[in-house]
């Protein structure tokens, strides 16, 4: 698989990630080295193993349903950029986003 | 249903995504609460919003309500499903990605019987369902600059069900939402409250030529009423079938409904919208469900709309049709069979329930649990019916009496002397009188206008403010008549 310029360029959008046009070159080629590692793994013959979703033998542990969590509403938006306080609650408050 | 273009017929075909909230006290993945209508964040536990080094558990109340629903849509349960990230960027979203199922759902292919006007059924394929979180709220009518953020409903399971694209009409789609929401009442698994948006839908709609193969469909999304659903689809099938005939092509794009004007207009482009790069979340083993365990849920199950409705048609020889809008709201399908049960006629009982009660509460904007008439009290009033205490007639008269002052019946009959007349001596006083009073109809009658029965019998129940026995008026009257 071979990288170009616009597709480094999409993947650094779709990660909202600033990437500089200068730079898109050199990533290119940083990421091509890296996709030919990976593309290395489609050497090996596994046309009779199973797909693995985990290395840990375990099984998913489960919760019961029970209200064990919140009611911090102050701590939770404490670090945010901008909030504004309600009565026992806080709102986040971002840039206007609207569809 | 077809639409006849200016070129000739089109066929809509519509696949719905329903969003149903899970009930569940607690979030899919975090011991938050999910109760509706608290302080803002006032909900939200570090897991929901995204902080750093946060693990998600898994509630296991909102895997049996997964399960619970599949198997009410008669569906294949997988016994590994697998949980993902679909990653996009939204401020509702703290984490940059939702929990989602994507490869390997909870639930796979099913169906469900949809009720048609007539009483006829349809069935409809079920794709898949799977589990996932939901996103927090966005309000952006508090300031003109900002939005304001409230990650409470952040989290809170919901279920995606997605219907093969096999709904031919609006009709058939609103059938499709009523029968989802009945089916997820019944089994206590989401409380269908479109209102308060814990079900949802997005329509996939595309038109084509009979027999031909699928168009480009568009994606409407967001709707949470029932109406809209059939209003979005009808002008959206509409449109593409104008675009269409103009020469014009579909393009594949989300569309929103405007519930104020009635129309369709492309959601502004989110860029790469769709590239959602999902992949197995690193936090989450796969989910092991235990054969046995699944069948253990199947077996305490309710008994669903379909088994009502046949059981209803079964034992108390109801019309597909009235069994159908009775078992609809499962209060509604309880509240008949308190009515019901014991009686000679059930068929007089779903009649009153369906036509009297359901028209009253209607026009008092109120619903089965709030009833003025409660079930045991319109079953006193079948009771004086059937017993022939007061003709069918009067008991509107008492129905209404009831509606108004919540007395039972047999207290509204004493109370205004509304018992029906049998004595046969008073019924025939009341005839001689009417009979003596109209010599001329009596002879009209009598030289052949045998149409005028009917009036003679108006004039008797009047004289006897209706409540002479209808029976027994028609047997003495055409006696008398006769001469």
């Amino acid at each position: 698989m071979s990288l170009d310029k616009a597709t480094v360029a999409r993947v650094a959008t779709l990660a909202r990630i600033k990437l500089p046009d200068a730079d898109l070159e050199k990533m290119a080629g940083e990421l091509q080295i890296i996709m030919a590692w990976i593309e290395q793994l489609g050497e090996v013959d596994t046309s009779d193993v199973a797909p693995m979703s985990s290395v840990v033998a375990h099984v998913l542990s489960q919760r019961v349903d029970q209200v064990t969590d919140g009611g911090y509403a102050d701590a939770v938006t404490r670090n945010a950029a901008d909030r504004i306080q309600l009565g026992d609650g806080a709102f986040f408050v971002v840039p206007k986003v609207i569809e | 249903m077809i639409i006849d273009g200016k070129t000739g017929p089109w066929e809509i075909v519509i696949g719905l995504e329903v969003h149903a909230q899970v009930i569940s006290k607690a979030k899919l993945f975090s011991g938050a609460s999910t109760e509706f209508g608290a302080e803002p964040n006032a909900q939200v536990s570090f897991v929901d919003a995204g902080f750093p080094g946060m693990l998600p558990v898994i509630n296991r109340a909102c895997v049996e309500q997964a399960v619970k629903t599949g198997l009410g849509l008669n569906a294949t349960i997988n016994e590994v499903s697998v949980f993902d990230r679909k990653n996009y960027f939204y401020p509702d979203l703290p984490a940059g990605y939702q929990i989602s199922q994507y490869k390997q759902p909870i639930v796979g292919e099913g169906h469900l019987d949809i009720d048609l006007p007539g009483g006829e059924t349809r069935r409809i394929g079920i794709e898949r369902l799977h589990l996932e979180q939901d996103a927090g709220k966005s309000i952006h009518d508090q300031h003109p600059q900002k939005t304001y953020i409230d990650l409470n409903r952040a989290g809170v399971a919901l279920m995606e069900i997605v219907s093969k694209p096999e709904l031919r009409s609006p009709e058939e789609a609103g059938a499709y939402m009523r029968k989802m929401r009945a089916l997820v009442r019944y089994l206590g698994t989401c409380d269908g409250n479109m209102e308060e948006g814990s079900l949802r839908c997005d329509a996939n709609v595309s038109v084509r030529r009979p027999g031909e193969g699928l168009g480009t469909r568009c994606e409407l999304k967001n709707i949470n009423s029932i109406r809209f659903v059939m209003q979005a689809i009808e002008y959206e099938a509409r449109r593409q079938v104008d675009v269409l005939e103009d020469g014009g092509t579909i393009r594949q794009e989300t569309r929103l409904f405007d519930s104020a004007k009635g129309v369709t207009r492309p959601m502004r482009s989110k860029e790469h919208a769709h590239d959602y790069r999902y992949f197995p979340d690193p936090d989450l083993l796969p989910l092991v469900l235990d054969r046995s365990w699944i069948e253990e849920v199947r077996a305490n199950l309710p008994e669903l709309p379909d088994a009502k409705k046949a059981r209803f048609v079964a034992d108390y020889k109801l019309t597909p049709y009235d069994a159908s809008v009775l078992v609809a709201e499962k209060e509604n399908a309880e509240f008949f069979e308190v009515v019901a049960t014991g009686r000679k006629d059930p068929k007089l009982a779903a009649n009153w329930v369906i036509v009297e009660l359901f028209g009253a509460l209607n026009r008092l904007g109120r619903d089965i649990a709030t009833s003025p008439v409660s079930a045991a009290h319109l079953a006193g009033l079948l009771d004086l019916i059937e017993n022939d205490t007061i003709s069918g007639r009067i008991a509107k008269d008492v129905f209404g009496f009831m509606v108004e002052t919540g007395k039972d019946a047999a207290t509204i009959v004493a109370e205004r002397g509304l018992r029906q007349v049998t004595d046969s001596g008073a019924i025939e006083a009341a005839i001689d009188k009417v009979v003596a009073e109209n010599a001329a109809k009596v002879a009209e009658y009598r030289s052949g206008k045998q149409a005028l029965f009917g009036w003679f019998v108006g004039q008797v129940m009047k004289s006897t403010g209706g409540k002479a026995n209808p029976a027994s008026v028609n047997e003495i009257l055409r006696k008398k008549l006769a001469g």
